[in-house]
């Protein structure tokens, strides 16, 4: 079964459903793929609990209500070609031709290793929350949230909310870092406004500063961790340390699409022209994957794409000044959490680094690229391929990711025997 | 409004959890220190990016194996076998 959209986008989270809805809004014809069984992207994943926020189901049922929009829930990309991609869904595999590509493939969490973090337990910051909006049982538990970046106070009052005791948020940054970035909130009033109420959710929660978690230990479970404050060294006894490092850019997609990356720091981004075009043809990016920027960038450059995808400048044009005001927050940002040289060395010889394969750091030294510590050690041979060691690696110096190549994802059989790659050369 | 309760089996034992639950959070309810996988090592693991990027997750949904726990939700009469 072959399929033809004028524009198709890959992921549904604010970026991609603003793309659809701004295409829509010219009569395209429009596909709209994610790989997760509910639209929303990230941070307006489903809740079991509670209801999402009036705009994030303004901005679904824009889309996803669009006569002229199919969304193909629990479909992900394996690989694509020049005007085309191939999807799986739970049953069956099929390709996709577009005229335009919107690529909205959003973040992940950077997971750094340190010692015990492999023990069940622990788990990202973000990744809590997730787990706890997909139902995780927390009522009662004793949670810790750790690393660094806004998300954590996000993930801190999505844990409280579904019952958990949150016994405390640990940031790597220092208090003189975090007070600078207080004091310039007031230059964008809607992040400040967010920022209050949060804080009034995580009343009671203490908030530290400059702190590290610097090991789990448990049996076969987490029971406690050690971490390093201001103060000295502290132990806590805790059943889940929700500890993440900030966000990367799902860059796998683009990368085998051949699009060009930009590098900020040790991870890339999607680099487009201001109508979020990339350097490929008729392939545009929009979102967290051209930079972590958050919703309201999401939101703005997704139309923008939308918009471009169809031809219509002029309408793009309208939405620049919205997204250069948004993108200058992500910047204050970045430099606010920057992370601590302590972050980037808590992995000891003997922890693993590769969760796939069970390769220590050790096993690494001397090799100063991906891919031959790869072939000497199968690290980033894994189903996740890389996705965790790799970024991690990157992160902490080693050295950078290797390329994407397909599949994407680890798939079955049947979906590449059933296909031909040549098919994507069809007019 | 009271959200539906979904009924399956972790394990071969029965769990009951509200509709729009992923699999990984019905194995979390059925056992709170829920081994999910071994690792090549031997080691437990459990659900940890929540978002379909690492694959600890994974576990053997009515009879189909790797399939990740955090990306799939449940169903009424699923199958799930985890540690095996
Ligand atoms: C775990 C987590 C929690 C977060 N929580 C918050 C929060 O509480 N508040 C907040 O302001 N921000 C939060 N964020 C930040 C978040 O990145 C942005 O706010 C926003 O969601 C970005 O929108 P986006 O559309 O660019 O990407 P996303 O929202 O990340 O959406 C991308 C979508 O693409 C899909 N996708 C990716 N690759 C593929 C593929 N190959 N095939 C098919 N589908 C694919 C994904 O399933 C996802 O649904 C969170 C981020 C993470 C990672
Ligand atoms: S918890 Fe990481 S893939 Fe499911």
């Amino acid at each position: 079964m072959n399929d033809r959209y004028d524009v198709l986008i890959v992921g549904a989270g604010p970026a991609g459903l603003a793309a659809a809805h701004a295409a829509a809004s010219h009569g395209a014809r429009v596909g709209l793929i994610d790989q997760q069984a509910t639209a929303g992207g990230q941070v307006w994943r489903h809740d079991v609990r509670r209801a999402l926020p009036a705009l994030a189901r303004q901005s679904m049922r824009n889309a996803l209500d669009h006569a002229t929009v199919d969304w193909l829930a629990q479909t992900r990309v394996v690989t694509g070609e020049d005007g085309g991609l191939l999807v799986e869904d739970p049953k069956s595999a099929r390709l996709l031709h577009y005229r335009a590509l919107v690529l909205a493939t959003g973040a992940r969490e950077l997971l750094l290793p340190f010692p015990g973090w492999t023990l069940p337990g622990v788990t990202g910051a973000g990744g809590l929350q997730a787990l706890a909006k997909q139902g995780w049982p927390l009522a009662g538990r004793r949670v810790v949230i750790a690393g660094s970046g806004p998300l954590l106070l996000a993930a801190a009052a999505t844990a409280r909310a579904h019952g958990a005791h949150v016994a405390a948020i640990y940031e790597q940054s220092s208090r003189e870092q975090m007070q600078h970035f207080a004091t310039g909130l007031w230059r964008w009033p809607g992040k400040a406004l967010q920022a209050t109420a949060l804080k009034a959710k995580l009343l009671g929660v203490p908030y530290r500063c400059g702190s590290v978690v610097r090991r789990a230990t448990g049996e076969h479970q987490l029971q406690s961790i050690e971490v390093d404050g201001p103060g000295g060294l502290e132990r806590i006894d805790c059943d889940v340390l929700a500890v993440g490092y900030g966000l990367l850019a799902n860059v796998e997609l683009a990368q085998l699409l051949g699009c060009t990356l930009q590098y900020q720091g040790a991870h890339a981004v999607v680099e487009t022209d201001r109508y979020q075009q990339t350097s490929v043809a008729h392939v545009y990016a929009a979102g967290e994957l051209c930079g972590i920027g958050g919703r309201d960038t999401a939101r703005v450059e997704g139309a923008i794409a939308g918009h471009a995808a169809c031809g219509e400048g002029a309408a793009a044009d309208r939405l620049l000044p919205a997204r250069r005001r948004a993108r200058h927050f992500s910047d204050a940002l970045d430099r606010c959490f920057a992370l601590d040289a302590r972050v980037h060395a808590l992995a000891q010889p003997d922890t693993l680094i590769c969760r796939c394969e069970d390769v220590p750091l050790a096993a690494l030294d001397g090799h100063t690229d991906a891919r031959s510590a790869k072939l000497a050690t199968r690290c980033g041979m894994g189903a996740c391929q890389g996705r965790i060691c790799g970024s991690a690696l990157a992160e902490i110096g080693r050295f950078p990711r290797s390329g994407a190549r397909p599949p994407l994802f680890p798939t079955r059989l049947s979906t590449l025997a059933g296909v031909e790659l040549s098919h994507f050369h069809e007019p | 409004m009271k959200p539906a309760l979904i009924r399956l089996q972790i394990n071969h034992r029965t769990v009951e959890v509200v509709a729009g639950s992923s699999v990984a959070a019905a194995i979390a309810a059925a056992q709170s220190s829920a081994v999910f996988r071994r690792s090549i090592t031997g080691q437990p693991r459990a659900a940890f990016c929540g978002m379909g990027a690492c694959f600890e997750c994974r576990v053997r949904i009515d009879g189909t194996g790797q399939q990740r726990a955090c990306m799939v939700p449940v169903r009424e009469g699923m199958q799930v076998i985890c540690d095996e």
